[in-house]
């Protein structure tokens, strides 16, 4: 009896022997370029999207009367569903839109996914693109190849608490071992406070103090990566951070399990004297209690005066390969991420741009943005461009890594290491 | 004339058949298809060709030597949910054939309340009863600000006191059921005779109870198995460090989250097959003891 669907599955096999292979979609770019029609576009739904579809329409209209005979037709799609949609409109070419933003981290698994255009060319004759930040282009870059127009930028920083700070007579940190000293001494201060509020599944909180230390995420060999996340200088860096997870800053057994979003309610619930955050977050500090009692600097390196690497988040908006308006598309993309739209998507949603010369002249009218630019002048990092990074983000070696280190189940030599085997093998398996 | 015996049972049994076969057949097939090829997002949306690799899926599954350990994990945890929900709910089952009507009425309506709440919902109240900063738990225990998650074990055990809270009510609700079909002549000699509650049970109950006990029993074993959402909601998708997965957990992080089907059809036929096997086993294990299902 036990045999038997043993058996079914040897008869699956042989099925499969006879050349039944489960289903694919024919995703190959279409050879079509129609100058009419309408062109779909899909766009993410903010939080408060009112501001961010008003920009947007004004684009689409210019654009309608500038080509006539088109007709655009956006799409505004919840962020928590993305992934989904995004391999359904990959599995079928006929319900894709044409027009797409997307998260930058995502990048080169779609590209691998073979779904996104490959813009090189437009984007090298683009006018405008000569001004894109480097770390933004990048973010948009494949085997040197562009698969679309970045959009915005969010990076991380330090956010304080001035209150505290003013009582307790403490200066913002100008040092990463000055930010850990000042945050002990805010908890020893006032004990119902984190000092600063760390995640142990915060990558991304995380991934400054590696960077600061000279360490990488991996390194660029012909074509594939390679780890580096267990070198000397990226170990320095996880150590600086795991060791805040201590009672006398941020206990591991509350703070192990906290991802970027814990930290940030936790600063804005005005249970820490410090967070790492970003500018993305501004709203969500806000609206809680620490409103007006609070300040951002740019995190602290190593050395006195030094900012620490962030990572480059953000979006970019990109054309799907099946499209059958090719040049009307890349047009369009190009309009959506022009410095005028980005411009007006700063007023509108305080997105930053990924021109310095727009970004700075952004800075320029908001203070509040003034240490986020900061941060971005002084270089950031990107994560690495491979198809393995979605996996490696998926099956969260990072997160796993650090907790292992805070809850002193490993040390911080054989965490990394373990890790450093995971992402090598997510990396060679993605080709 | 006796080929038309063999046949006409099947004949009425086609339509039955047919809807079962599409149904359950198929997507089994297509589950054990895919896990032989390699086959992930690139491959379905035909990015990539896709190509047979054999039992390479099962080959990449057998040498990682953390899905040993999460399967090893994952019986323990659902043998542990198992035990403890058959107990509190036999145990209820036998309160509420001794209480009278209205605690017998409400203690139904309790159980049922747990029963219809949606897994998502219950995982978040019992996390937040046993929150570390705002959870009554920790205030009525005086523990302060002991975190329940942070441990392996103890984050294993708040996640098996919502499993057992959630599906508790259907053997509650069987079992009484089944006593209240046991003649009650029966009950009323062996209590005469001077036998305590506990011989009852296990002497006249259990015995005359088998078949209904052995359905609770399968269904509690395939459940608590394949349990997914308490684990993901309750230990922040599997524990600090990947300390709390479970097998349906691991198999969603490792296979779906990073699109790799042809993985995580693998570890479905796996997950399969161990199922059939312990339901086989101990239905064999019944039938040698004379007993029919």
């Amino acid at each position: 009896m036990k045999l038997a669907p043993r058996f079914a599955l040897l008869l699956a096999t042989a099925a499969v022997v006879a050349g039944c292979a489960p289903q694919t979609s024919d995703n190959s770019s279409s050879d079509k370029d129609d100058q009419s029609g309408t062109l779909r576009v899909w766009l993410f739904q903010e939080v408060g999207n009112d501001p961010k579809a008003k920009v947007v329409d004004s684009v689409v209209t210019a654009f309608e009367k500038a080509h006539k005979g088109t007709k655009v037709d956006v799409e505004y799609i919840p962020i928590d569903t993305r992934a989904q949609r995004v391999k359904a409109a990959f599995n079928d070419p006929k319900s894709a839109p044409d027009v797409m933003e997307y998260g930058n981290t995502d990048t080169a698994g779609y590209v691998k996914d073979g779904g996104l255009l490959d813009v090189t060319k437009e984007f090298g004759a683009w006018s405008e693109a000569k001004d894109t930040d480097p770390t933004a282009k990048k973010s948009v870059t494949v085997d040197g190849k562009q698969y679309g127009s970045p959009f915005y930028v969010g990076v991380r920083a330090l956010y304080y608490r001035t209150d505290v700070f003013k009582d307790l007579g403490l200066q913002p940190p100008k040092t990463m071992a000055e930010l850990a000293s000042t945050a002990r001494k805010i908890h020893k201060a006032k004990s119902d406070l984190y000092g600063l509020v760390v995640g142990g599944a915060y990558t991304y909180g995380a991934m400054p103090f590696v960077w600061a230390n000279g360490g990488e995420l991996a390194t660029a060999q012909g074509g594939s990566y390679t780890s580096g996340i267990d070198s000397a200088a990226a170990q320095k860096g996880i150590k600086a951070y795991t060791s805040l997870f201590t009672s006398d800053n941020c206990p591991a057994a509350k703070c192990a399990v906290m991802g970027g979003n814990d930290t940030i309610t936790a600063f804005a619930a005005g249970k820490a004297g410090m967070a790492i955050g970003g500018d993305f977050s501004h709203s969500a500090v806000e609206a809680g209690k620490v409103k007006g009692k609070y300040a951002v600097v740019p995190l602290p390196g190593v050395a006195s005066g030094s900012v620490a690497p962030a990572f480059a988040g953000g979006n970019n908006i990109g054309v799907l390969k099946s499209t059958s308006h090719r040049t009307l598309a890349v047009d369009l993309m190009e309009q959506l991420t022009s410095k005028a739209t980005q411009a007006s998507m700063f007023d509108a949603m305080g997105f930053l741009p990924t021109f310095t010369d727009v970004r700075d002249a952004a800075a320029a009218k908001v203070p509040f943005e003034k240490p986020f630019v900061e941060t971005l002048a002084a270089g950031t990092k990107f994560v690495p461009a491979s198809p393995g990074w979605s996996e490696i983000d998926s099956s969260l070696v990072l997160p796993t890594m650090l907790q292992e280190v805070i809850s002193g189940k490993k040390s911080v030599a054989a965490a990394s290491g373990d890790a450093a085997k995971k992402m090598n093998s997510a990396f060679s398996s993605a080709g | 004339m006796r080929t038309r015996t063999t046949w006409t049972p099947w004949l009425y049994l086609a339509p039955a058949l047919v809807v079962l076969g599409g149904l359950l057949v198929y997507p089994i097939y297509q589950l054990g298809l895919i896990s032989f090829f390699q086959y992930t997002q690139a491959q379905v949306s035909g990015g990539e060709p896709t190509t047979f690799k054999g039992f390479g899926n099962y080959a990449e599954l057998f040498s990682d030597s953390q899905f040993w350990q999460v399967l090893l994990s994952t019986a323990l945890f659902a043998g542990a949910c198992v035990v403890s929900t058959l107990a509190v709910g036999c145990a209820l089952a036998v309160l509420l054939t001794r209480v009278r009507a209205l605690p017998r009425l409400v203690l139904m309506l309790a159980a049922l309340g747990a029963w219809a709440t949606p897994a998502v919902t219950g995982s978040t109240v019992w996390l937040l009863l046993f929150d570390p900063d705002f959870g009554p738990v920790n205030r009525i225990l005086g523990l302060g600000d002991h975190s329940w998650t942070y441990g392996r074990l103890s984050a294993f055990f708040l996640v098996l006191l919502e499993v057992v809270w959630c599906s508790f009510p259907f053997v509650m609700v069987t079992v009484y059921a089944g006593i209240r079909a046991v003649p009650s002549e029966v009950l009323e000699a062996a209590a005469l005779d001077g036998a305590s509650q506990w011989r009852i049970w296990r002497s006249i109950l259990t015995p005359m109870l088998r078949p209904i006990l052995t359905v609770v029993t399968i269904q509690s074993v395939i459940w608590d198995f394949k349990v997914f959402t308490q684990i993901y909601v309750m230990t922040n998708g599997g524990g600090i460090a990947g300390q709390n997965l479970v097998l349906n957990v691991y198999a969603y992080q490792q296979a779906f989250a990073s699109s790799k089907y042809s993985l995580g059809s693998a570890i479905g036929v796996v997950m399969l097959l161990m199922l059939l096997a312990v339901t086989l086993v101990y239905l064999r294990l019944l039938r040698r003891q004379g007993e029919e299902l």
